[in-house]
């Protein structure tokens, strides 16, 4: 007999083993060696989630109970499987060009990003889902409970509710892991989703063991099992028709409205191609999970004692026939149904409640909001963590405070009636322009309603919300409103009954109130972007020409994305355009962009509200929407190739005229080099001239002539110094260099700097920040030159932050074969138009004399960087003045 | 690969690929009217359960073999990727 | 004699200089470094000679000389102008503006104080 201890030993053993191969696809993936991970394979095995505890187990039961109905729940997704060319394709498909991160999301993005829609969305799918998380809690639970009640030998019962909270607090762990380690929900959890495909394998291969154990080792082959069948209490199939059409339908529905399908579908889809694959390979995945249903359940009503629960056959007649191994493998196949499940359930909640109900609530909070400092990324997940531990509680209790013993799939097709609530939104949004936010409102709240009002509640039972009598008599007496009678329409199944009105009710409000409403201009663009998804992709945009700054943008995008992502992209997009840097012209098309790529961080409501408040609300107009509608046309009439080659005209005039507008401020930059240079000369030889004439008069009290010739003494060096910087340049410039390869460490190089720098400004008291760890950098480089260039800059920092205590962040970091240092001080930085010419010579954007310099310093650095082969920039948007110092890891070749 | 395409060849292709896509739209319809057809057996009462489940199961077979059909050749145009879906 | 001078220039050690200079024969010397403020100094109590830097910190010298120009109580004021940078068109803008003496540096201290003398002389008498 297998002991309950095995059993909990075995279930750790295989959570461990899961944990293993997360964090194995987890590493792979971030290592780019995802290759078959991105195959359409595990895209298919993923969609396994759909087959939860509740078809593992409750589908026997079903089949026990109504004979070949329980086939519906999996035909339904079959259908719209092997239909993907309609729904399917464009979903994924809108679902990547919209960066889609939910099924709210998507209704909310839809519908002119309208928060309202996402927030109704997703409290319709927590109340939808919590039930179904609590059936799974019970699925497992009730099954450990077979085993030790199996073990007769004076097994104490263990407690469930205790096994629930353990298995409840396993899963939270276990999603918040591997599925908030990336904020951008449209990057796959490929932990997460590796994990899900070895359970769907154990699941399948479970329920295939037990089943052909069942057809050849206990009935003697298919025939024998068909003569079983025909004797079983089921033999006759006692077909309800609307049943079975209304579940085949509500199956489907539910496959492509359920938050967690959503999530495996839409979400983690990488390749439209995986859908091809997954047509067939997944409706035959549900085929073999079902094959084998029938059997059981007829065995298992044949052999085991009258009165056992079919919902256990699985178990119970591996059990029956002392077949250890193969329960233990039962076991673990309807563990993994259960805990997959509500691990993507979970991280697709989470996701919901976080970009739909926190993220709007924390923007309305701060007004000034999305410009502000502070990391919102840490909050995003931060709140994810919290969704994900919510969740989980809610399923615990109601698992908790519901009871359990129902029937399982009473819970399973009551939340799969209420999530179905979203189809006619989602569909009519994908294919139909004229579907409007208020028509969607309208039939998805009326709809819930419906649906809670004739199925939810009268589920709870006798002693629950609605009572025996509301039930026979309508409330308050009015027949017509009875729950399960609605409009006086009689002896119908409540299921279908629920599923009729609240689908009639639903469809018919959302066409009505879109017929009579009319769509705002975002509101038109969105459809028109979803409905012609195929036809054009980027044409039409969503925000109108406006004043906004990169730098503000890229200050956000940096809380949102994280520091590297953000430069990253902005970096990119500055290329696209022709730009250096890492500020691109906020055309809006980039703001498009930006937006998208924010989106799939935060939802697409909360990313149009966030760069609503800084691009000033500069957001469509009708006026706009006609403006795109007739460049489109016009865009129509050229060929693709034309149009490529316009960019290209555009893009080269782009960089033409930056080459000009560099070329007009150097010439006048030329200019004042002479002036400038007869200036930084002259002004120490003055003092110099006019102190040793009077010297030279004499009769000077001793005190004084020391004084002056102290004086001299210090303005000769100045001059010296200036001529050496000259010189200094002259020669980097004219690459006669001779560089001084040497190995040294990063930490000891900043450590010469530092010290230079603090030992020669007394009265420069800034305070420097380091990070020991990350500068233990190895480096074979001139480091004697390399040491100039952070002393210059951290002494720039010195002189000119103008912060009351000012600060200066050194922060090092690694990316791909490139080592950054990056010098960021907390003063008030260097404002958009003068970030492109400091690096010129004689460029001093104050004519302070206390800089005590020529203009000279970042020139030379900038020479020095190119001549160790990295660079040395301006970095915007990190506060204060930051310079990025980027050096190749590889070692520096000696002798350019 | 690389080599230019004809027009003609292309035109054709296209066409095959049109009317492959009205078979992927036509095949839903085909498999839910089908899974609907013992609806309207039971009248006469003379399913039983292992009959119709043989039906049911027959159709979600053939089902599978043409969506696969359909998907493979589907995805054979636009494959540029080194995968794919050869099984 | 005590006139009074007011030397308007921001580099410490060429301050230190003229005043050194002017202070031992007999001036009395006011000093002021800010650019932006100069005009404001210069008019709280006018001085007999005003030697006025063209490179200042906040304002160009010249700005200052304009705006002097235009009040009428210091539309005479003797003004001598210093520059590190010395080209032409720098003196041409100062003549143009109504300066009264333009020196470049690095200048002789004798030659600073014979201006000085120079632009104070004719106003005394």
């Amino acid at each position: 007999m297998v002991g309950f201890n095995v059993l909990v030993v075995v279930c750790v053993l295989y959570v461990a083993i899961l944990f293993g191969v997360a964090f194995a696809a987890d590493k792979r993936a971030r290592d780019g060696r995802s290759q078959w991970l991105r195959g359409p394979w595990v895209y298919t095995l993923s969609l396994s989630i759909y087959c939860t505890a509740w078809t593992f187990y409750g589908a026997v039961g079903y089949a026990a109970r109504s004979g070949l109905e329980f086939v519906t729940i999996y035909l339904g997704p079959t259908l719209v499987m092997v239909g993907w060319w309609w729904i399917l394709r464009k979903l994924v498909h809108i679902g990547r060009a919209q960066r889609i991160t939910s099924v709210a999301d998507l209704v909310s993005s839809r519908y002119g990003k309208s928060n309202l829609l996402g927030v109704i969305v997703t409290l319709l799918a927590v109340v939808g889902t919590t039930p179904y998380i609590a059936l799974q809690l019970q699925s497992v639970t009730l099954s450990f409970a077979v085993f030790a009640s199996e073990g007769q030998a004076g097994f104490e019962l263990p407690d469930l509710n205790a096994t629930a909270l353990w298995v409840a607090g396993g899963l939270a762990l276990f999603t918040i892991l591997f599925g908030t380690r990336n904020l951008d929900a449209n990057e796959r959890h490929n932990g997460v989703v590796t994990a899900i495909a070895v359970e769907a394998v154990v699941k399948l291969v479970a329920l295939l063991a037990v089943g052909i154990f069942v057809v050849w080792g206990v009935a003697g082959g298919p025939s024998e099992i068909a003569a079983t069948i025909d004797a079983s209490p089921i033999a006759d199939w006692q077909m309800n028709g609307s049943r079975w059409a209304s579940l085949t339908f509500l199956s489907a529905a539910a496959f492509l409205t359920l938050p967690r399908m959503f999530q495996v579908l839409v979400v983690e889809n990488v390749d439209e191609r995986q859908v091809a694959t997954a047509s067939w390979a997944f409706p035959l995945y549900l085929f073999l999970m079902s094959l084998f249903v029938l059997p059981i359940a007829v065995v298992g009503l044949d052999i085991l004692p009258e009165g056992s629960n079919p919902d256990l056959f699985v178990l119970t007649v591996p059990l029956h026939f002392e077949q250890e191994g193969l329960a233990m493998l039962s076991f673990l196949g309807g563990f993994s149904s259960a805990t997959s499940m509500v691990i993507v359930a979970a991280i697709a909640l989470s996701t919901m409640v976080s970009n739909h109900i926190v993220m709007p609530i924390w923007l309305s909070v701060r007004h000034q909001g999305a410009s502000m400092s502070g990391d919102v990324r840490h909050l995003v997940l931060i709140s994810r963590r919290l969704s994900i531990g919510g969740v989980l509680l809610l399923g615990y209790l109601y698992f908790r405070f519901s009871g359990g013993g129902a029937a399982l799939a009473a819970i399973g097709l009551i939340s799969f009636a209420g999530v179905a609530q979203v189809l006619p939104a989602l569909l009519s949004g994908i294919f139909w322009r004229g579907a409007s936010r208020n028509g969607a409102a309208v039939g998805l709240v009326a709809g819930f309603a419906v649906w809670a009002y004739t199925l939810f509640l009268p589920s709870f039972g006798p002693a629950g919300v609605i009572s025996p009598q509301v039930l026979a008599d309508g409330p308050w007496g009015m027949g017509w409103l009875r729950p399960q009678a609605l409009f006086g329409v009689e002896g119908m199944d409540p299921v279908v009954h629920a599923i009729f009105w609240s689908m009639v009710i639903n469809t018919g409000l959302f066409f009505l109130f879109s017929l009579v409403s009319f769509p705002s201009p975002l509101e038109r663009l969105q459809g028109a972007q979803f409905v012609n998804v195929f036809e054009h992709s980027g044409a039409a945009r969503g925000w109108a020409q406006g004043g906004v700054q990169a730098e503000d943008l890229l200050v956000m995008a940096q809380r949102i994305m994280g520091g590297s992502e953000a430069q990253a992209l902005f970096e990119a997009e500055a290329a696209a355009q022709g730009k250096d840097g890492y500020l691109p012209d906020t055309s809006p098309d980039f703001i498009e962009r930006l937006e998208r790529e924010l989106a799939g961080s935060v939802g697409g409501a909360t990313a149009h509200a966030m760069l609503g408040q800084i691009v000033g609300g500069t957001s469509v107009s009708v006026e706009d929407l006609m403006a795109v509608a007739d460049e489109t046309q016009q865009m129509l009439e050229y060929s693709s190739k034309l149009e490529l080659q316009s960019e290209e005209l555009t893009r080269t005039a782009r960089q033409l005229g930056e080459a000009n507008e560099k070329l007009t401020q150097l010439s006048i930059q030329k200019d004042a080099f002479l002036s400038q240079i007869s200036h930084e000369l002259r002004t120490p030889m003055t003092s110099i001239r006019a102190f040793s004439e009077i010297l030279m008069e004499g009769g000077m009290a001793p005190a004084d002539s020391r004084k002056y010739s102290n004086i001299i003494h210090d303005e000769a060096i100045r001059l010296t110094r200036l001529l050496d910087d000259l010189l200094d340049l002259s020669v980097l410039e004219n690459g006669q260099v001779n560089l001084n390869p040497q190995a040294d460490n990063l930490a000891d190089v900043l450590d010469r700097a530092v010290a230079a720098t603090t030992s020669v400004g007394a009265g420069t008291a800034i305070r420097i920040k380091r990070d020991p760890v990350r500068e233990d950098v190895a480096l074979f480089t001139d480091t004697d030159r390399l040491a100039q260039v952070f002393i210059n800059l951290i002494a720039n920092a010195a002189k000119y932050c103008d912060a009351d205590r000012p600060k200066l962040l050194i922060a090092v970091s690694k990316r791909a074969d490139r080592l950054r240092i990056d010098f960021i001080d907390n003063g008030s930085g260097i404002p958009t138009e003068s970030q492109v010419m400091i690096f010129e010579k004689f460029s001093r954007l104050s004519d302070q004399a206390k800089a005590g310099g020529a203009g000279l310093g970042l020139a030379i650095c900038r020479e020095i960087m190119d001549k160790l082969g990295g660079k040395v920039t301006y970095l915007p948007g990190q506060g204060g003045a930051a310079f990025r110092v980027t050096l190749p890891l590889a070692p520096l070749v000696a002798g350019s | 690969m690389s080599a230019p395409r004809e027009p003609l060849f292309l035109a054709r292709q296209n066409y095959r690929r049109r009317r492959l896509a009205d078979a992927a739209r036509l095949l839903p319809v085909l498999g839910g009217l089908l899974f609907l057809l013992p609806i309207l057996g039971t009248s006469t009462g003379a399913i039983t359960t292992a009959g119709g489940g043989l039906f049911v199961f027959s159709v979600w077979v053939a089902l599978i073999v043409v969506a696969a059909f359909l998907a493979r050749r589907l995805t054979a145009g636009d494959n540029a990727g080194p995968d794919g879906d050869s099984g | 004699m005590g006139k009074q001078v007011l030397v308007i220039e921001d580099e410490p050690n060429i301050v230190e200089a003229i005043s050194f200079i002017l202070a031992r024969d007999g001036w009395s010397v006011g000093t002021h470094a800010n650019g932006e403020t100069a005009t404001e100094a210069v008019l709280a109590n006018v001085p007999d000679v005003l030697i006025l830097d063209v490179m200042l910190p906040g304002r160009s010298g010249f700005d200052i000389l304009q705006e002097l120009r235009g009040d009428p109580a210091t539309r005479t004021l003797p003004v001598l102008m210093l520059t590190a940078r010395g080209q032409k068109k720098d003196r041409e803008l100062a003549d143009r503006l109504g300066v009264s003496r333009f020196m470049t540096k690095p200048f002789s201290n004798a030659e600073v104080l014979e201006a000085v003398r120079d632009l104070a002389g004719p106003t005394a008498s």
